[in-house]
Formats: structure tokens, sequence, C-alpha cells
């Protein structure tokens, strides 16, 4: 049996390099904005409908996406406003999709739990758990039987690992050989309830990799060093024609499953001790230790909040969609007509 | 021309088609080097090679999934579920994923699959074996769901669906994989959407799909041999999209309606096209419209009892003689 990898710390190896490091760090930096002006556009009733932040996870979105090369594709779950964003998706277009403004992703036809932007590799975001891990697969398939050095990356929850669907796409995945790489984001609960108490395992992915013949892959999901080498790692394994992997991401929410979710279900001091380990306080103070000045980092931070002030004065000015997008795209001939 | 098993259509469509197009490839359960469980895809590994056509595990959800991935980003899968009952283990794919993927993106994402399977009753499998589940896809916004019944268009409504830009569902019918017909050479297709007269008549018209179009057609004979009256038969053919105007141009002429269905009677597709004609060609009729269907019941496996509760060609007759003399 081959020995877990185990890491709790990227160290100060710099492999990275200091351009990667503050790119990690302003996408990092853009999804906590992003997510944080949601919340507070919530608040305000402008954002209506429901939304599912990842408020604490941003290391994982960012430490993927920037190991991605464009033509590689995400699919992600409701739980997807990061993992949009993280490809370079702008914010308005996010914000205003949550603001069902006309200037949004999808025009106000999708919502927050499905955008999608395929110009950016975003192939969508899926509300059924576990639907998009077959998807992830066809795709991949498709790249496989072209040619195309392209991966697909799937992220889901913890909570995803005890649907059929999951244990379907990771056989099939390896039978295949697909170019997919399956990351479960594990933030210690489904929706309300601890994943340990509802699955027969500790680690609901890594422990279970082994029935499909992978590696146990359980890694520090608040580092974004940790994560962008692993994504790497795993991209290349992928894109060599060695076929899937699956990784564990240790990792907290700092809200609630969703906007309606005050999460009193959590023990006392729990949140309190993951803050300790939020993903971008950590980075931040390792950008330091790397000897990056502080107006450096003030600047990115400062660049980050304009683009996402900006963008919530352009969806607040926007108007809301028209109507006669109501019918539009049932079908593939624009329309919606099922008779003649 | 050539006579053709409904079968073998099966696998000459699916040629035509990867013959065609590269981007067609095949999966399903021992469909590849077995052949498929009803030998209609016979052939087709050998012709095309493991690549393209490609046995799965017993994996409905990743088998649509898997379809669903690879038409979004470029491919033409053509997907098999075994028995059309078992589109309930993968379900989400067909209400939630692909029918939606389009609206939700607001037209960036499209998903140009098929999925064939075998639909309807008569080779006594049981209640799950053996349902016609047509109706639970026709009522789905964004899918279009197809129903042949002859061997010519198995292969002409095949390559239609597989060049379809939506999602298809292609239900075969079990009992007719054996059934002859005469297919002319060459390539051959069809455009869905489009109902098909396969018997003129002046007295009522027939609408059939599938397995009851046969039927429909040999109680239009005894009806005409035995009672002189002249019953127009419609093979509706494909539900989404569906061919109204055939439709209500034959009621406009036949004045009389009846519709034979293999679903359960509860929201059959008969259903829907009774509403449609009553809305729209009321004053045309001069008769209540009749379904003909099978009960509210599961099927029952053996054969007396099969036998009774489908559609037969003698209680098509007689219904409709009642209805018109009464
Ligand atoms: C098939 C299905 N069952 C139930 C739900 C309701 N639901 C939405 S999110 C969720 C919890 C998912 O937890 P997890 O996979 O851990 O993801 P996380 O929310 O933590 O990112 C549930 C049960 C659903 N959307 N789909």
């Amino acid at each position: 049996m081959k020995p877990s990898k185990q890491s709790t710390s990227g160290g100060l190896n710099d492999d990275i390099g200091e351009t990667k490091r503050l790119a990690l760090y302003r996408s990092q930096v853009r999804l906590r904005e992003a997510e944080q002006r949601a919340f507070d556009l919530f608040l305000q009733n402008l954002v209506k409908g429901t939304s599912h932040l990842s408020l604490g996870q941003e290391a994982i979105a960012a430490g993927f996406a920037e190991a991605m090369q464009k033509g590689d594709l995400s699919f992600c779950t409701y739980r997807g406003h990061a993992h949009t964003l993280a490809r370079g998706v702008p914010v308005e277009k996010v914000l205003g999709e949550l603001m069902q403004r006309d200037n949004g992703l999808m025009r106000g036809k999708g919502g927050s739990m499905h955008l999608t932007s395929e110009e950016h590799g975003v192939m969508g975001s899926y509300a059924i758990i576990g639907a998009h891990l077959p998807i992830a697969c066809g795709a991949a398939w498709r790249a496989q039987y072209k040619g195309h050095k392209d991966v697909s990356v799937c992220f889901f929850g913890d909570g995803t690992t005890n649907i059929g669907a999951f244990h379907e796409a990771l056989n099939f995945a390896v039978v295949w050989k697909l170019p997919v790489v399956f990351v479960c984001e594990n933030n210690l609960y489904m929706e309300y309830t601890p994943i340990s108490e509802v699955t027969a395992v500790p680690h609901p992915a890594a422990d279970r990799a082994a029935a499909y013949g992978l590696e146990r892959i359980i890694i520090d999901g608040n580092d974004a060093d940790v994560v962008y080498r692993t994504a790497q790692a795993a991209f290349a394994k992928a894109r060599a024609g060695e076929g899937p992997t699956l990784i564990e991401c240790l990792t907290y929410r700092h809200s609630g499953h969703s906007r309606a979710d005050p999460a009193k279900y959590r023990p006392e001091g729990e949140l309190e001790k993951w803050k300790e380990r939020d993903p971008v306080i950590v980075y931040r103070e390792r950008l330091k230790q790397f000897g990056v000045s502080e107006d450096t980092i003030a600047g990115i931070d400062a660049e980050v909040r304009r683009e996402v002030d900006d963008a919530t004065e352009a969806c607040k000015a926007a108007p809301m969609p028209q109507l006669d997008i109501l019918t539009t795209d049932v079908y593939a001939d624009g329309g919606w007509a099922w008779r003649n | 021309m050539a006579e053709l098993t409904y079968r073998e259509a099966v696998a000459r469509g699916i040629a035509q088609e990867m013959s065609r197009d590269p981007d067609v490839v095949f999966l399903g359960e021992d469909v590849a080097k077995a052949g498929g469980v009803f030998k209609a895809t016979v052939g087709l590994y050998e012709q095309f090679g493991p690549l393209r056509v490609r046995d799965t595990p017993i994996s409905e959800q990743a088998i649509l999934g898997a379809a669903m991935g690879a038409a979004m980003t470029g491919l033409k899968p053509i997907a098999e579920i075994m028995f059309s009952d078992f589109i309930a283990v993968c379900f989400d794919y067909i209400a939630n994923e692909f029918p939606k993927s389009r609206y939700m993106s607001n037209g960036q994402t499209k998903c140009p699959l098929v999925v064939r399977t075998g639909n309807g009753a008569g080779s006594r499998f049981g209640a799950q074996h053996s349902q016609s589940v047509e109706n639970w896809c026709m009522m789905i916004p964004g899918l279009k769901v197809v129903a042949p019944s002859t061997p010519r268009d198995v292969i002409g409504l095949l390559a239609a669906a597989v060049r379809d830009p939506d999602p298809v569902i292609f239900f075969e019918h079990k009992s007719l994989y054996a059934v002859k017909g005469e297919v002319p050479d060459g390539e051959i297709v069809d455009t869905l959407g489009t109902a098909k007269i396969v018997r003129p008549g002046k007295d009522a018209t027939i609408l059939a799909l599938a397995l009851m179009v046969p039927r429909a057609l040999a109680a239009a004979e005894k009806l005409q041999s035995e009672h002189g009256i002249d019953v127009e038969v419609i093979d509706v053919r494909s539900l989404v999209p569906l061919d109204t105007q055939t439709i209500l141009n034959s009621v406009g002429r036949t004045h009389r309606l009846f519709t034979v269905e293999e679903n359960p009677r509860l929201c059959g597709w008969g259903a829907e096209i009774v509403s449609i004609v009553a809305d729209e060609a009321f004053y045309d009729l001069d008769g209540p419209p009749v379904r003909i269907t099978t009960p509210h019941i599961p099927l029952p496996a053996a054969d007396i009892l099969e036998d009774v509760v489908l559609p037969t060609v003698d209680r098509i007759a007689e219904t409709v003689k009642r209805s018109l003399n009464s």
C-alpha cells in the first residue's frame, strides 16, 4: 500500500516564485472580498434567492485555478462563486447574476447556484449533489479521444462522497484512465450535519481512494502553496495520460451552509480555531516572510477592493433582465417550441 | 432496397452516423464486444474500434453524465441505457442536467447527445423491464423524444437524432427488434417532428407510437374488411417535437380521434394530444376523442396477463367500431 501523503505547510522553499505567489494572494483576496460583498448585498436585500459562500476555503479555488492552463475545464457545485471567479470571470458578472441583473453571467436565468462561463472554462455549477463528477469524466473523455491536453477539474464537498455518482465516476475515470482531477473540499460539514456522523471512514474521499486503485491524498486546503503544488502534480499526471487523481483538501467554511444558515450546530471555539488558520491571513504572512513589502500587499488589497466596489456600483446601476429572455434557449434553435 | 430487422437497422443507423462524423462515439453496458443484450449493436465494435464503441461499467449515472460532458465539449455521443426502466436510475441527467444546461447558462452550453433505450412490453419480463416510459421524458422542457416503429424509420430518425443539436431520448421498442421491413439503400435521414400517415382513411384518425403502430394498422384492416370502416392511421414517431399540424389536419378530414398508447393511462401522451385537439379543433370533432391505453397498473409477467393489459388489435378495432356506432 502506498503511504499517505500528508502535508501541513508550504514551507519556505521557493519553487513557486514571487510572481505566482502574488497571483495566488491576489486571487484569494479577490474571492474573499467578492464573497464578503455578496454577503453585504444580501443583508441589503440586493442579493436574493439562496447563495452558498466559501469564505475560508479560498486557498483551494485559488490554488487549483492558478495551476490550471487556458482550456482546462472547471466543474463546480452550487458553492461555485470562488471557483468561477478564480478562473478570471469578472466580479461584475458574478455579482450581477447574484443581484439578478441583466449584466449577470447568465442574465438572471441561472442564479447563484448555476454560474457558468464557457469562455473561461467554467463548465457549469451543478446543484444536484454529485451530478457533475460523471459529467467531468465525459469532458475528460473528449480530451482523451481528441488527443487534447486539457484537464477537467471537478470540485465537490465531503457530503458528496456518499452519493452513488461519486463512486460511479471514480471507477469510470480509473477504468478509462481519464484526464480528470477530483477535488474534495472537506469542510467537515455536509449541510448542517458533521460529515463524521454520516460517513463510514474518517476521510470521506481519501479513505475510499484505494477502492478505485488510487493514491490516498490528503492536503492542507488552507495553504494555497500546498494546494497549488498538489494541483500541478495531478495535472501533470493527467496530461501525461496517466489517469485521474482524487485529492481531499482539509478546510473549513467560515459562514453557514447557505445564507439561511447561522451555523448554530458548530461546537464552541471551532470557528475561532480555524480562523487562526484563515488562508488569506496565512498567505499574507507568508508573503512577508518572503520579503514582499507591506506596500505591495496593501496595493493588491486596495486594487481588489476597487474592483469589487466598481463591480458593485455597476450592478446596482444595471437594469433587471428583460422578460423576452424567458423563453429563449430552451432548445438549440433559440426558442422553446416543442410542437408545430 | 434490403430487408432488415429493426435490430439490424439500429446497428446500421449508428454505423451510418459514425462513418459520417468522427465525433460520434457510442457507449453503454455490453454494447461493444458483446454487441448489446438485444444484439442491436452487433458489428460496431469490429467496425469502429475500442476508442469509439465502448463498454462501460454498470453505472447508469456515469454513462449519461459522461455522455453529457462529452457532448458539452464537442463530441456527439450515443449512450445506451439497456432497458428504459433503468432511466429511473439516472433520471437526474434526463430531468435536471441535459435539458436545463442550455437554458440555465443563457445559451452558453449545449448538449447534443442521444440516449437509446429498449422500451416497452411484450417480452414477459415483468414490471421492471417492460415499461413504456416515453411520457416520463416528454414532459421535460429541453428534451426531444422519439420512438420509431419500422426499421426504415429507426435509421432515419436515429440519424436525425444524432445530428440534432439538442438532447434526444430515442425509444426503441423491444418487441419490434425482430420485425423485418424494407429499407432503401444509401444514407437515410429523417426530420424530427414529422408524423407519418401510414394508412390514409376517411372515417376516423388513429394515432399510435412504436409497437402500437402495427397493431393500429392491423385493427384498421379488420375494421375495413369486417365493418367497412375506413380509418386513417398516423405513426406519431416523435413526441417532442410534435407534428401537431398533421394530426389536426387529419382530424379535420375524419372528424374522429383515437389514440393508442402502451403507457399506463394516467398522464400518457395521448392525453396531451387530446387536449391540443380539444383546444384547437373542437368543432372538427363529431364525437369525443377516445384514448386506448394500458390500465393504471404495473406490468404483469405472465403471457396471459401481459397480453390483456396492452392494447390489442381486437381491443382497438372494437373500441373504434363501438365509438363510431354510438
Ligand atoms: C442529490 C441532492 N441531495 C441533497 C441536496 C441538498 N443539499 C444541498 S447542499 C448539501 C450538502 C452538501 O455537502 P457537501 O457535499 O459537503 O458540500 P459543501 O456544501 O460542504 O460544499 C445538501 C444535502 C442536493 N442538492 N442534491
